[in-house]
């Protein structure tokens, strides 16, 4: 094997080695090559993100169909990184460490690639708000996506660093934009309740705004995995602490 | 002299804690001057099993040796400490040996049935310890091979030499030998490392089943078979106890660097 390090000479260990073995094995390479595959899904899922924003906010019908026809390599590659974590199972039954990175790689997959269905979902609306002009200068909206978007990109780091405090803190992020999304809901609202012919327009930043909340979650979600990854405690499903109000914000 | 057939005696609802209860309590061992064990602690539950793992040389076989004693039969090995059956010291030198080793049954790596048919190989331990009439002798081999999961397939070979079974089912003789004599508790030294998949399969079913009504120790070197089959996992390392835990807890999350560096192949 290539990547084969320095043996100690036989009989003597390194210091700080348990007979250790210095040999980067088979086990790990296949470690390795999941985590490549997450990691070029994931930048597949934040170039979209920032394609569907820039068609947002630049009203670029071409690039918002960009993102739609992207959308199916992202689908692949969660196929992929079914694939890939089943085959190291089968061949290698992780424990500790491992299993639970695997066990995270195989969530993070379904999860990036909702973050991509709303990437598609918010270049469908973009399409329609085009067909007509724009009902409100864009302003919390792209901050709002800059925001979810900042999340996904941070979580992806966390998995990478094996960063449980960071994905905490990410965690605690979600309320910004859970609060952005009811303030531009009641804004919206109002428009509606002002003028009816709004409505249509409204209703597509509404939902825009929507994904992009939904996004937020996502990354939330993906931070509760990387605290699981590092501290082998799951803490999905826990009472949140902040007052978010009920109802609203994520399941 | 018992002449209660083992396996309905344990039908009725047993008063108090159930038996098979193990404390070892700084456990050091030697060969000659060489401390192979260093201050053992360890509990186990009654009914329940212990899997010990560790890399080659650590201690794991010398640790469940000095349960049943069978450390005394070599020279100069020795220890200290206490190990406590149901609160008995089981290395108080008084204690009587045969009755031990009949409470403390223990099977190894290698099967080793005796030169002698498959019936013989149950009842030797029986007339042993038991007088028994010829009918209940009978009945409690059956009742021993069945225990073992091995009567369907030996019930027309009793006479037939106990070595012409395949290797699985030369252990789950060994392991009716020992099921016979009514042990609270069974220590298993890598039962299956000489078993085919099939073979080890069937094993460590019936180990499964054998909580039902003792308390099982197992060494093994398959971390797959102590995930499967334990309820408690004992890390050991360099004649150390590192870890003990849940084995579902060690094999997804253990405390310690070590642990884990084992278990998921770093060593060892």
């Amino acid at each position: 094997m290539e990547t084969r390090g320095i043996r100690p000479p036989p009989g003597r260990r390194r210091p700080g080695e348990l007979k250790g073995q210095p040999m980067q094995r088979e086990f790990e390479k296949e470690l390795d090559a999941i985590k490549a595959t997450v990691l070029t899904m994931a930048g597949l899922v934040e170039k979209s993100l920032d394609d569907a924003n820039r068609a947002l906010t630049g009203r670029d019908s071409n690039l918002a169909r960009a993102v739609i026809a992207a959308d199916e390599e992202i689908d692949r590659y969660e196929v992929e990184i079914d694939r890939m974590v089943s085959e190291f199972i089968v061949r290698h039954q992780p424990a500790a460490t491992d299993l639970r990175f695997v066990v995270v790689a195989i969530k993070l997959g379904p999860e990036l690639e909702r973050v991509a269905d709303h990437a598609v979902n918010i270049a469908r609306r973009v399409l329609d708000l085009n067909e007509r002009p724009l009902l409100k200068p864009l302003i919390d909206l792209p901050r709002m996506l800059n925001l979810a978007r900042a999340m996904v990109s941070d979580a992806i780091a966390a998995y990478v660093r094996r960063d449980a405090a960071a994905a905490r803190e990410i965690i605690a992020r979600d309320d910004d934009v859970d609060d952005l999304y009811l303030q531009l809901f009641r804004e919206l609202i109002s428009f509606m309740i002002e003028d009816p012919h709004t409505i249509t327009r409204a209703i597509d930043l509404l939902f825009v705004a929507r994904f992009a909340e939904r996004i937020a979650d996502q990354a939330t979600n993906i931070s509760e995995e990387v605290v699981y990854l590092v501290e082998g405690i799951p803490i999905r499903h826990q009472p949140f602490e902040s007052g978010r109000p009920a109802g609203e914000g994520p399941e | 002299m018992s002449t209660t057939r083992p396996f309905e005696q344990t039908q009725a609802a047993p008063a108090g804690p159930a038996p098979g209860v193990i404390s070892v309590r700084n456990l050091n061992f030697y060969y000659g001057d060489h401390q192979v064990l260093f201050d053992n602690t360890l509990d186990i539950a009654p009914r329940s099993v212990t899997a010990i793992i560790g890399p080659s040389g650590c201690g794991k076989s010398t640790h469940i040796r000095v349960y049943n004693r069978i450390y005394e039969m070599y020279r100069d090995q020795r220890c200290t400490g206490e190990v406590l059956l149901d609160g008995e010291n089981l290395l108080d030198p008084s204690l009587d040996l045969i009755e031990l080793r009949r409470r403390v049954g223990m099977i190894f790596q290698a099967p080793t049935p005796f030169p002698m048919s498959v019936f013989e190989n149950v009842a030797y331990g029986l007339r042993l310890h038991y007088t028994l009439s010829r009918s209940e002798l009978m009945d409690r081999v059956e009742d021993a091979l069945r225990g073992a999961a091995l009567w369907d397939e030996v019930k027309d070979k009793l006479h037939q030499p106990g070595t012409a079974l395949s290797g699985g089912q030369q252990q789950r003789l060994c392991i009716a030998r020992a099921l016979a004599v009514e042990p609270e508790v069974l220590l298993m030294d890598e039962p299956t490392s000489a078993v085919d998949p099939v073979g080890t399969a069937k094993i460590e079913e019936l180990v499964r089943m054998l909580t039902s009504r003792l308390t099982v120790v197992i060494v093994t070197h398959n971390m797959q078979q102590a995930a499967r089959i334990s309820d408690v996992t004992a890390f050991f390392f360099e004649g150390r106890i590192v870890e003990v835990g849940q084995t579902t807890k060690m094999f997804t999350n253990p405390a310690n660097k070590q642990t884990e560096d084992y278990i998921t192949g770093r060593f060892g």
